[in-house]
């Protein structure tokens, strides 16, 4: 087989180029941790309302100005509903569907995760720029899906 | 590589058995236009059904009570990603295998009309399902929301209706193969073979999530069903896919593109070693539309952005034999400046000017790729509409634009009647329509995902929020393009209807390029599917053994059926 010299350098440098860019998204991944959302815990779908986690979705303080907040993603609405936060504050979600798949997606953040039925998804953001974020469903989710969202507001 | 010197290559790569070449038999004729006839039908539907919703997301319109956003975007996805593409995929690659092999097989044939009926049954079944609103669950049918029973039945129906056309295309290759021993398949027939050993990859898959874990559940013969798996499962059909459309594309491209031009193929081995890794490498493709996915650990998921990325490797040697394919063609017309030989390329010639707009979109579509699998950049984009722009430039571009080129040799070769100037005319201004309007749609979709805007959404200001609002201007855009698709379309068929019934008589010719030069012929080895069959299945085992045992030993209690009216 015979490989024009043109295409080898080709080959070669794009490989190259290839090879760097999934360098830095290693480096990205591994060393400076910003992986994507990828929770492993499972929780039977049937019992999310029931659940230790789920039974209380109020904002809690866990530390300076960081916070922690169960929300249920469920057909068509995220509960609780409607969230303020100071700015600057970092607030760990943890989400969980008692019914169909959805997205949760926050515009203007780069918070974006699935939250699939049998399984925990966990997102966590710095809020520093004061705003009303809106938060939404981003994988459809039946008839009502495109009501689904809700404000958090950063003050 | 190594060469195999002792073995004279009789029969070169594109080689074409020159019986064949006087024209194909009648019954491949009908097999063929059956299939191209079912994938019209397809086009004319789901092109309507993405007009309602560009006019329906952007406001200009709201739709009956009667029928639902959601079930124009279920009828779009299904009549565009499932029925055209493998209709028209079928009806291509078998007139043109029949062409380059001298004929299909007697059980081709009968395997080929057992698996049309089977898929244009499946097809009748899910699209009366989404019609009347039973079926809004959208062509990915995530679960655990659930669709009418004999959607599934209906889904399941079209797969092993394709599977039955991939026996179809192996008997007759290997028929080929046995009476010719010593020979290498000619380039046109590797690339039809790739594309159905692909289909079967992607069809066990869907195949086992259809009919072993979905029907069973929603007759309500099982209670629960794991969503994970499911969503596994069906990428790794759903990615697959999108490969089995792009094969089938550059099989034109490689093949018939350097007839067109008057030229020959650049490189017979390279073309086979680009179809090889794309088909090697292609499956575990599918896992990064699974990055932000629960219960996949981060390790996995890098993996898996590794061997996304190798399908990159196949689209850099493409992109450099295509061009230098062209260059050669016209430094053979005596062309010695340095870009000289772009001038001498049959711009006017709708074959060709199709193609190479195809090509050009293919470069900002495949970055675009890049950007979506690369790991944790893909929280910016994922589920937003910039996802569906991608969607619009790959498929709805590069590879339909790669169709519609096609069907203007394709569809008079089969009808036994020729272009005129005027059709050629109208196809050429058909393509700088359609690549306008998709330039326009798919632009102001990939803008506004970046704005936030989701995919797989009706019309809603989500209460005046004024991220919404920003993407109204958009919206509007998106829906402006849809208008001039539509105007594409109509085109189109109108452009069909006369090369299948109104053009006059004549004889068109199936372009298969000619190889280039003896050195460039591939080793018989690469004729050798087991091989290719076997590397495929250990990197699809990289990707999937772990994953598919974590779900099936992960106690997932799974969840019962929600259904979508």
């Amino acid at each position: 087989m015979h490989i024009h010299r043109y295409e080898k350098l080709w080959l070669i440098i794009g490989s190259l180029i290839l090879a760097v860019f999934l360098g830095i998204l290693a480096f990205q991944t591994f060393f400076l941790e910003m992986g994507p959302p990828s929770h492993a815990e499972m929780i039977d779908p049937q019992t999310v309302r029931e659940s230790e986690i789920f039974a209380d979705t109020e904002l809690k303080e866990i530390g300076d100005n960081e916070y922690e907040i169960a929300i249920i993603a469920e057909m068509f609405a995220f509960q609780p509903g409607d969230l303020e936060i100071p700015a600057g504050a970092t607030v760990h979600f943890t989400l969980a569907s008692p019914d169909v798949t959805h997205g949760f997606k926050i515009t203007d953040t780069n918070v974006n995760v699935m939250v699939v039925p049998g399984h925990i998804s966990k997102v966590s953001h710095t809020f520093d720029e004061p705003g009303e974020y809106l938060i939404l469903c981003n994988e459809y989710c039946g008839l009502g899906h495109e009501f689904m969202a809700n404000t958090i507001t950063v003050k | 590589m190594a060469h195999i010197n002792e073995t004279p290559i009789l029969h070169k790569g594109t080689a074409v058995n020159d019986d064949a070449a006087a024209g194909i038999t009648g019954r491949d004729i009908r097999l063929s236009a059956a299939n191209l006839f079912i994938a019209f039908i397809a086009l004319l539907i789901g092109g309507f059904a993405g007009l309602l919703q560009g006019l329906v997301r952007s406001g200009f319109f709201e739709l009956p009570s009667w029928i639902s956003y959601y079930a124009l975007l279920t009828a779009h996805g299904v009549m565009f990603i499932l029925v055209l593409s493998s209709f028209f995929s079928i009806g291509y690659l078998y007139a043109g295998t029949s062409r380059v092999l001298g004929g299909l097989a007697n059980k081709t044939i009968a395997f080929g009309w057992a698996g049309f009926a089977l898929m244009t049954t499946g097809t009748l079944i899910a699209a009366f399902l989404i019609v009347t609103g039973n079926a809004n669950v959208l062509y990915t049918f995530y679960t655990p929301m659930q669709a009418h029973p004999w959607f599934y039945i209906g889904l399941a129906l079209i797969v092993v209706g394709i599977l039955l056309n991939c026996i179809g295309m192996f008997i007759t290759y290997q028929s080929w193969r046995k009476r010719n021993p010593g020979k290498l398949t000619p380039l046109f027939a590797f690339f039809a073979n790739a594309v159905f050993v692909l289909w079967v990859f992607a069809s066990l898959f869907i195949a086992v999530f259809v009919i072993a874990m979905v029907i069973p559940w929603a007759f309500g013969w099982v209670a629960t069903i794991d969503p994970m798996m499911g969503r596994t499962l069906f990428w790794a059909f759903g990615h697959t896919l999108v490969n089995i459309w792009m094969l089938t594309s550059i099989s034109a491209w490689y093949v018939a593109m350097p007839k067109i031009i008057g030229g020959k193929v650049f490189s017979d081995s390279l073309a086979r070693v680009a179809v090889v890794i794309l088909v090697v490498a292609n499956v575990p493709g599918g896992f990064h539309h699974q990055i932000l996915d629960p219960g996949l650990s981060v390790n996995v998921k890098f993996l898996h952005v590794i061997q996304t990325f190798m399908i990159i490797f196949p689209s850099l040697m493409t992109a450099f034999a295509m061009l230098a394919t062209m260059e050669r063609t016209g430094r053979a017309k005596g062309v010695t400046s340095l870009l000289g030989w772009w001038k001498t390329l049959p711009w006017s010639d709708a074959r060709f000017f199709a193609l190479i707009v195809a090509m050009f979109a293919y470069i900002p579509a495949g970055l675009g790729g890049i950007i979506n699998a690369s790991n944790q950049i893909n929280q910016v984009v994922h589920n937003s509409i910039w996802v569906t722009g991608h969607l619009h430039l790959t498929v709805g571009t590069t590879v339909i634009l790669t169709f519609f080129g096609i069907s203007y040799w394709l569809i008079p070769y089969l009808s036994g009647r020729k272009m005129t100037p005027t059709i050629n005319r109208l196809a050429v201004a058909q393509t700088v329509i359609w690549a306008s309007g998709m330039l326009l749609m798919s632009g102001a979709m990939h803008i506004n995902g970046l704005l936030g805007s989701p995919r797989r959404t009706a019309n809603t200001s989500y209460n005046g929020h004024s991220a919404a609002a920003d993407w109204a201007m958009y919206e509007m855009l998106m829906a402006m393009g849809g208008v001039i698709l539509v105007v594409g379309i109509i085109l189109l068929v109108y452009i069909w209807a006369q090369l299948a019934f109104f053009a006059p008589k004549g004889k068109t010719d199936f372009p298969i390029g000619e190889d280039y030069s003896p050195s460039d012929a591939s080793p018989l080895f690469m004729d050798r599917w087991s091989i290719w069959m076997a590397l495929a299945t250990v990197s699809v085992a990289i990707a999937y053994i772990i994953p598919l045992i974590d779900f099936a030993s992960g106690h997932n209690p799974g969840s019962p059926p929600f259904l979508m009216p």
